[in-house]
């Protein structure tokens, strides 16, 4: 494995896993659940189910943050599911910030240039 | 583009929390101004991409260097400016790596761990939302206020 964050602390714990210990289907597993792992392995297990806590927490905060709040019951979809709904979150605010920019130079062709700093002021107290 | 980099102050003084809304307004609207003021009038799509890239700015520089993503905008900024070639990427896909997608979406995201981002892109998505609401609120008032 050629990780290159191979000597950071975070790094060496992540270089005792096999890939298929980080696949997805183990996210959606909540976290507290030691018998799963080998008894033999005490170390990187400890280790994996803090790093696998870790990443659950991280993939729950970003749930949170995406704008379709589901309530289902368990609260957690599959995480990649999850990552797909942010990688299409993230490609519509994208769009989003071109399409205002297209809006604000046609804005800006009409204004002159004392009219656009009262709008400045303007919206700066709005906020 | 020069623009952005005079449009620049101090860096966050609360990298732990974001950055403020103010502060972003702040910094973006003194870019859109100077942009406004240094474009010519008829160069209209030109002046989009000036906006746009004041956008990203205005949001790398609010979010300060503590980010690793608010440091892959700028070096592509700066890049751009003093036209160099890009750099090549230090990780490319290798059997570790996964969210090969949210990597290309996320500035910087090529060269981290799985953990690393997924914090970024939480952070980046904060940010982002914040001045994707910043630009509607000029567009709404400036709309309802002009001719």
């Amino acid at each position: 494995m050629s990780y290159p964050h191979a000597f950071t602390p975070r790094g060496l714990a992540l270089r005792r896993f096999k890939p298929k210990v980080l696949s997805t289907s183990y996210i959606a597993l909540p976290p507290s659940l030691p018998h799963h792992f080998e008894a033999g392995r005490k170390m990187s297990s400890r280790r994996s189910r803090i790093s696998e806590e870790e990443i659950s927490e991280l993939v729950s905060k970003l749930q949170s943050l995406l704008p379709e709040a589901r309530r289902r019951g368990s609260g957690r979809a599959s995480a990649a599911k999850l990552l797909k709904e942010t990688c299409n979150y993230i490609r519509k605010l994208n769009r989003e910030v071109d399409d205002l920019s297209n809006r604000l130079s046609a804005l800006m062709a009409t204004m002159d240039s004392d009219s656009a700093e009262a709008d400045i002021i303007r919206s700066l107290l709005r906020s | 583009m020069d623009s952005e980099n005079s449009a620049c102050g101090n860096p966050n003084p609360n990298p732990t929390l974001g950055p403020s809304k103010l502060m972003l307004a702040f910094r973006f609207l003194r870019a859109l101004s100077l942009v406004h003021r240094t474009t010519p009038a008829s160069s209209r799509t030109c002046r989009g991409r000036r906006i746009e890239r004041a956008a990203y700015a205005s949001m790398a520089y609010s979010a300060g260097t503590g980010r690793g993503w608010s440091r892959a905008v700028l070096r592509r900024l700066h890049h751009r400016a003093r036209r160099r070639a890009v750099a090549p990427r230090r990780l490319s896909t290798t059997a570790g790596n996964r969210a090969e997608a949210l990597r290309q979406l996320v500035p910087g995201g090529a060269g981290m761990d799985y953990c690393t981002l997924l914090e970024e892109t939480a952070d980046y998505i904060k940010c982002l939302s914040m001045q994707v609401e910043l630009m509607q609120g000029i567009v709404d008032s400036s709309s309802s206020y002009g001719p």
